[in-house]
Order: structure tokens, then sequence, then C-alpha cells
């Protein structure tokens, strides 16, 4: 015991959250890792691990129905997180860069609607495909449809944290790059597109991951006729299935640690709390 | 030609509103229709906002369970969240990057996983679901981290020679605490509030796996309204009331940021 500082209690705040943080997120997590590598008695297997990685009925896995969802997964949330950012750049940066005075308002237009209940938003959407006649129209639509669902519930996700960055980027960058002579095009790839990267990055890991797990949309618009990857979860919820849901989220975890690790998510010194901050 | 080009910049923007509002406002006018279908227009009515507004259906009590529970939740991730930034913000800068990492989990992780990892715990741990008990801390784990990252950019902003200046006049790092640096860091706390109150009545997954059985949220009613009674009606009151919503929501919106806005004009000038 040296001396007492005036602000020790302050520290002292951190310790209910943190072992709120323990408690609740982080041995749960742990518990997602014993599930996986036991079996129903609770003594170490690599079964479950098995159980999901390998073909039925003298199949390899590559020929597997597993398989087949990952990849069509993995299809489904590289294209839903292609097209939000597709739309959702050039939004942020048409609102961003116009000469309106009160540009927030116009920005909070695309925001407004996520304040109606996800579920209701969904239940619309099927209602409105149900309407123009593509709900259940075929196997190929089915996938459409999940798609258009995921950019429809994930694209102010997208918007937000790029106009968040365009709106920052300092107008003199690129007068600068108009003086010295560049073209109109050039000054956008060189200087605003370079200084909005932490926008996209920081959009493209709120899309990506959701649109890969969001079994709600996927059920809801094609009458649980597509699979994705959070379905395999749901259904050993329902099941109480917990070792063969756990190899799951324990795959999908790992997925999250090397999306947040390559993009730099946890580094929350700098440049964090897109989705948060910037709703309200 | 600039005109051309600023005519089709706006026209793509247009047709982005068009789509992101379009089931919404279609429901809203069907919200109208005399019968339940929405393939076919049999005339106007009010019938399922007078349904909706009948303590005898199922919808309204269900509304205001959720708010309510909205309401529970919020407050208390408001609470540990705002004390929890406190705390981190005035630790080492090891354990501030560690909590604000393990901060970051929820936000980033997939939805499932948060919900089915929890609920491995209350399994484990044997928690009885209708106790309430897991389904809010398990929506706390949703919202906690939101209200923390809301009030810590509040903090970095705060002068801290303010705290120090109310030590040296005598006051004790409670009432310092108190009456310095709460009211600074406020807005951060009141937005963190709304934004976790949002998550909460937004929240399908996580209520779904930790609720009580006989128990609904708005999201895992409509969620299984597949079949049973008098689903279309209780589906179409739910579309009564999502427009109800969304009315009062624009207008709270756009008045809000109305006034603000001529606030800081009026300012400026």
């Amino acid at each position: 015991m040296t001396t007492v500082k005036p602000h020790f209690s302050r520290k002292l705040l951190a310790i209910p959250y943190g072992l709120f943080l323990l408690l609740f997120v982080v041995i749960p997590l742990l518990i997602i890792i014993y599930y996986a590598f036991t079996d129903a008695n609770g003594s170490f297997t690599l079964e479950n691990l098995k159980d999901f990685f390998s073909g039925s009925g003298g199949k390899s896995f590559f020929q597997s129905a597993t398989f087949k969802t990952i990849m069509l997964s993995l299809f489904i949330s590289v294209a839903s997180t292609l097209i939000c950012l597709c739309i959702a750049y050039p939004v942020a940066y048409i609102i961003a860069s116009s000469r309106l005075k009160n540009k927030f308002l116009l920005l909070l237009i695309f925001i407004v609607p996520m304040w109606v209940n996800f579920v209701l938003r969904v239940n619309a959407l099927k209602e409105l495909l149900d309407w123009i006649g593509l709900y259940m129209k075929s196997d190929g639509w089915n996938i459409f449809n999940t798609i258009l669902g995921m950019v429809y519930d994930f694209l102010p996700f997208m918007i937000l944290p790029i106009y968040t960055t365009i709106i920052k980027i300092d107008k003199s960058y690129l007068e600068a790059a108009k003086d010295l002579g560049a073209t109109g095009a050039r000054a956008f790839l060189k200087v605003t597109l370079p200084l909005s990267k932490a926008g996209i990055i920081s959009g493209i890991s709120m899309v990506f991951l959701p649109s890969m797990t969001n079994y709600v949309v996927s059920n809801w618009l094609t009458y649980s006729n597509v699979t994705i990857i959070g379905t395999f979860i749901e259904n050993a919820f329902k099941n109480s299935l917990w070792n063969n849901g756990s190899v799951t989220a324990l795959i999908l975890l790992l997925l999250m640690f090397v999306i947040t690790w390559l993009t730099g998510g946890f580094n929350t010194e700098a440049e964090s709390g897109a989705r948060g901050t910037s709703l309200w | 030609m600039v005109k051309l080009k600023s005519c089709l910049k706006w026209l793509f923007v247009g047709l982005i509103v068009l789509f992101i509002y379009a089931p919404i406002l279609l429901l809203t006018v069907y919200s109208f229709n005399e019968t339940e279908r929405i393939t076919s227009w049999k005339g106007f009515s009010f019938d399922h906002y007078k349904y909706f507004f009948s303590f005898d259906h199922e919808p309204l009590p269900i509304v205001l369970q959720t708010l309510l529970l909205a309401v529970i939740v919020a407050t208390l991730s408001t609470l540990l969240g705002t004390i929890g930034a406190i705390g981190i913000f005035y630790s080492k800068k090891r354990i501030r990057s560690t909590l604000s990492a393990v901060n970051q989990i929820p936000v980033i992780n997939a939805e499932v996983v948060t919900a089915m990892s929890f609920l491995l715990l209350v399994v484990a741990l044997h928690i009885d679901k209708n106790t309430f008990i897991p389904l809010i801390l398990g929506q706390m784990v949703l919202c906690t981290p939101f209200v923390v990252l809301s009030v810590m950019p509040k903090l970095k902003q705060m002068d801290n020679n303010l705290y120090e200046a109310a030590l040296d006049l005598g006051a004790t790092p409670r009432k310092a605490l108190f009456s310095v640096v709460i009211p600074q860091i406020l807005p951060g706390i009141i937005s963190g509030f709304l934004l976790a109150i949002t998550l909460s009545l937004d929240d399908y997954v996580i209520a779904a796996y930790t609720k009580p059985n006989t128990f609904e949220t708005i999201s895992t009613h409509i969620y299984g309204l597949t079949k049973g009674k008098n689903v279309n009606e209780i589906k179409s009151s739910y579309w009564a009331f999502t427009s109800i919503v969304f009315l009062i929501i624009i207008i709270v919106v756009v008045s809000a940021n109305i006034i603000t806005y001529k606030k800081s004009r009026s300012k400026k000038q």
C-alpha cells in the first residue's frame, strides 16, 4: 500500500461490469468450446466435429448437405455485403457531398425504418414479395429473396459508418488535389476513397456475419426453404442438441475473430461504435 | 450535362428510399383494408385498429409487456454500462484495452452465437427461465456494450481538470463524480439508454432462447404466427400497430432534427 490517490474510487467502478463481461460473455464462449469437444456424458470426444465434417451415406464432406449450406451461406453473405456496399457508398457519398444545409435529416430517412420492429419489417417485406408475386416462385427466387431481405435489413448499417467517415474528410484535401490538376474522378479515387476506407471496413463487418446467420430473414422469406448456417444453431436449439449446436457456434465464433482481427475491430482505442454511437 | 448528372444521382437515392419504404408503406395501406388478405382490397375500414386497441386480444398486452421489458433492460444496462464506462476509462491501459476488446464481442458476434452461448450458461447453472432472469440478463448482454460505446466518447471529450478542480475545492470523489462527471457525459448516457431500448424492442433471437415459455415479446409473437386461431386478424392488427409506430417515429425524428438544426443555426448567427 503506497499513497492513496484521490481518484482510486473511479477505477474500482470497472469491477462490476468487468465481472458481468467475464460471467456472461467470456465464460459462455468457453462453455461453447467445452460442449463442442464433449459428448452427452461430458467426456472428451471429437465425434461432434467429425459429425459436422463428414458426409453421410458414403459421400465425402464436399458432397454433404452441410458443405452445401456453408457454400450457400457464404454466397448469400458475400452477395449481400457487396450489394449493400454498392448501394450504400453512392448514397452516403451523394448525401455527404450535397449542398443541402440539413444533410442529417436526409440521412435520417435511411435510419428511420430501423426503429420498426425487425420481425415486423421482415414480415412487411414478405408481404410485398407475395404481393408482386415473387414469394416462393422457385429455388432461385428463394435465394434472391433471402439476399434482398439481408440487404433490406442491413443497408443502414453500411450507410451510417461510410457517411460518418466521408463527412469527416477535410474538404481542403480535395481542393488541393484539384488545384494540382487532378480530375474529379481522380481526386475521388486518390483522396475520398482511401480516406473512407475505415467506414467501408466497419460497414462490411456489420453486414457480413449477420447476413450469414440471420435465419429469421431466410426462414420468413422462403418459407424455411433456404438453409443458412444460422439455421443449424436454430435446429440444435429446438432439439436441445447442445453439442452439435456448439460446433456450429464455435466455427462462427472463430470466423468472427478472424474477421475482427483482419479489420482491426478489437482496436477500440481508434475508431469504434460506428453502429452504436451514430444511431442517436 | 451537370444537371442531368445530378438528376440521375438523386433518382438513384430516390429509388433506394423507395426500396426501403415500400414494404412498410404497403402494410400501412393494407392496415386499412376490410379483410386480412393483402392481395385484395375490399374497402376502407378501421377494423384492424379496433382489434389492436382491445385488451381482449393478444397484441396489445404483448406490446405493453415488451415495452416494460425494454425499459427494465435499458435501465439496468444504462446503470451498469455507465458505471462500467467510467471505470474502464480511468483504468490502466492494459485493463482498459482488455475490457474494451471484450466489450466488442457481443457487438460484433453473430446474435445466434451470443444467444446460444448464453443459453448454455443458463442450462449449465440450472437457472429457471420462468424467473425472467435469463431473459433480462441475456438482453443486457446485448445492450450494455452499446451503452459503454456511447458513453465512452463523451468521457474522452470531457475536460478532466474540472474533476480535479472539484476535488481541490473540497468535494469528495463521489460528489465530484455525481456533480461534475455525470452531467458532462449525460448526452452519452441518454443516447445509450435510447439505443438499449431500441435494441431490446428489436431483439428476436435472445428473447426466443431465454424467455419463459408462456411469455411473448412482439418479435417472438409475430415469428410464431404461422398456425393457430385468428392468425390473420392478429397479423393485420400488428400492421395497424406498425403504421402507428411508424407515423410517431417520423413525426418525432423529423421535428427533433428540425428543432436542433434551427437551434444550432441561430447559435451560429
